[in-house]
């Protein structure tokens, strides 16, 4: 059984069709990338996927349920974890303080049962040195970081990643890439919206394309980054 | 790797600042044995100022519920009290829960309007509901209509525990009235701050700050954002609709320009906690005694006093947005009451000491 299922699901604003009927299927412990141009609507398809947005048609499964009109919170706490593309940092917290709302609210537990974890995330995202910083404090790196681990502590069965690798150095690049191969090795399924590809298809398994909306190809990274329609849509070359 | 990890929100100051706390309320509860009357009716109108202000704070500082209205539940705590009293003969100290209660039904379809308004939209719409509260309580005509109307004397003088207070002291009926009332204030304000202090130590406290800092990723790491925000909006009601009743049972005359003032309740509340530090629980009881002492000195000047007034707050909002105290917390590192949690031991042994 996939872990998530979408479809025939659409979404518009006013007369723009951000989603238009999209369906795949992802099946558990997979990595899928999904790629697009600009404006493709990739983020518009996480917030779909998250709860964040409500789809006007077609239908959302994960793990079997029909979570179409389930709210974000409640999404969460069925396992369904995401990163902002923009950090979105609770600024006046702690880094700790980030997770331990993420651990205690995401699987409504109390702070003594996940304080080890929490501190488990943070050894192991790098974090644990600016462990007791305000979180309004951390540079660019760190608050992507920040975004992982925060997604890590409400222990996911899902991991959505937005544009993570993002406006990071080449090297810092190489460490987040080590991280999240480290967490989809443990069978987290992970679903990673990217333009750094060579970050993105040295994880994944499978690559989606998106563009107006729409799904235009979906497979193995190799043949997908070698067919005409991306080459022409996606790279803008003509062949 | 793998070493064992702890938290604590002890800072080296909170140690003291506790046994500081029970010293000043022991002060305080004793007070009445050797302050003037007049001192007393000081330190109830600061105690009372100061529950209002952590009450708005609360939402505000905590929630982000910036509400203009609060004079609503004061005004509606205060003529539930009346009511209470007037109309169904229950003891006044007793109508001060009414007062409570009266202000949490309000809170209820006021929330379920405000809350579909946001930031500046969500302030108005708050003084609007407050200003249809007071003229509907104007047309009230047994608690006196827009004129207002005095707790009946028989009530005041026999209420409860005002016997025992004369005696104990050997003063008069209204002075022990005044002791009682300057009593229920420090419980009041004492109750308050510890209420909030616990909530804010508690795991919901955590997913209050959370939805203040970025409400979006507070719902996608499972905070139930919507009820966080019925949770402070409803408590916020009930303490301010407390200290509501109590207020007006100390002055014992009401009316509705008086109890639904907007300066009174809501724009003196704004700017002790503004000045005092918002967001903080040491902020407001600051802001408390800088408004007390200003409102001393200045109160021979009519008019300028409201602008000089403006003038500080605005001064305070440019020069040092978090208030007095976040001045001296951020120059200090002071914290009276910690509410931040620190991770300490495992690899951070070292660094920590």
């Amino acid at each position: 059984m996939p872990v998530l299922s979408l479809n025939h699901v659409s979404m518009s604003f006013g007369s723009l069709t951000v989603t238009d009927d999209v369906s795949f299927e992802v099946p558990a412990g997979e990595a899928l990338g999904i790629i697009g141009p600009n404006g493709a609507g990739k983020s518009t398809l996480f917030n779909l996927i998250t709860g964040n947005l409500t789809p006007d048609a077609g239908q959302i499964h994960f793990q079997g349920h029909d979570v179409t009109r389930v709210p974000a919170m409640r999404r969460c706490l069925d396992g369904v974890g995401r990163s902002f593309q923009i950090p979105q940092p609770f600024d006046k917290l702690t880094v700790f303080e980030n997770l331990l709302v993420a651990a205690t609210h995401g699987r409504a537990r109390s702070e003594a049962e996940v304080m080890e974890d929490c501190a488990r995330v943070l050894e192991r995202t790098g974090l644990m040195p600016k462990a007791n910083a305000p979180a309004g404090s951390l540079s660019l790196l760190e608050r992507k970081r920040l975004e992982l681990a925060r997604a890590m502590a409400t222990a996911p069965k899902l991991l959505l990643l937005d544009e993570i690798a993002g406006g990071l150095t080449e090297g810092e690049c190489q460490s987040l890439v080590q991280t999240i191969r480290e967490i989809h090795a443990e069978g987290v399924t992970i679903i990673w919206i990217e333009h750094v590809l060579h970050a993105l298809t040295s994880v994944v398994e499978r690559l989606l394309v998106l563009d107006f909306g729409r799904v235009i190809g979906i497979g193995d990274p190799a043949e997908i980054m070698e067919s005409r329609e991306v080459q022409e849509i996606y790279l803008g070359i003509e062949v | 790797m793998s070493a064992t990890y702890s938290v604590t929100t002890r800072t080296k100051s909170s140690s003291i600042a506790v046994l500081l706390a029970v010293l000043s309320v022991a002060v305080l509860i004793a007070a009445p044995g050797f302050a003037a009357r007049g001192t007393i009716q000081d330190l109830f109108f600061i105690l009372t100022m100061l529950t209002l202000a952590q009450f708005w704070n609360l939402l505000a500082g905590y929630g982000g519920l910036v509400s203009v209205g609060q004079q609503a539940f004061v005004g509606l705590g205060a003529y539930a009290l009346y009511g209470a009293v007037i109309l169904g003969g229950i003891d006044p100290v007793m109508s001060i829960l009414v007062a409570g209660v009266a202000a949490l039904l309000l809170a209820v379809p006021t929330g379920f309007f405000a809350f579909r308004l946001h930031g500046a939209y969500f302030a108005i719409g708050t003084w609007v509901i407050a200003e249809v509260v007071r003229l509907s309580v104007a047309q009230w005509r047994s608690v006196g209509g827009g004129t207002g109307t005095s707790l009946p004397r028989e009530a005041l003088r026999e209420m409860v525990l005002v016997d025992w207070i004369q005696e104990l002291f050997g003063v008069r009926s209204s002075a022990a009235r005044d002791i009682l009332a300057y009593w229920i204030a420090l419980a009041l304000a004492v109750g308050t701050i510890t209420g909030i202090y616990w909530l804010l130590r508690s795991k919901r406290g955590l997913a209050l700050s959370a939805v203040r800092d970025n409400i979006e990723a507070a719902q996608s790491v499972g905070v139930d954002a919507g009820r966080m925000r019925w949770l402070v909006f409803l408590t916020s009601a009930f303490g301010t609709g407390l200290a509501g009743g109590l207020i007006y049972l100390q002055k014992a005359r009401i009316s509705p320009d008086a109890a639904f003032s907007v300066t009174d309740w809501t724009a003196y509340v704004i700017f002790i906690v503004v000045i005092g530090g918002i967001g903080t629980i040491e902020g407001p009881i600051l802001g408390v005694l800088i408004f007390f002492l200003l409102q001393n000195l200045l109160a021979d000047y009519g008019s300028w006093y409201l602008m000089i007034l403006g003038l500080i707050g605005i001064g305070v909002m440019l020069f040092a947005p978090r208030g007095l105290w976040g001045l001296i917390s951020e120059k200090t590192g002071l914290q009276l009451f910690p509410v931040r949690r620190r991770l300490v031991g495992g690899q951070l042994t070292n660094k920590e000491g």
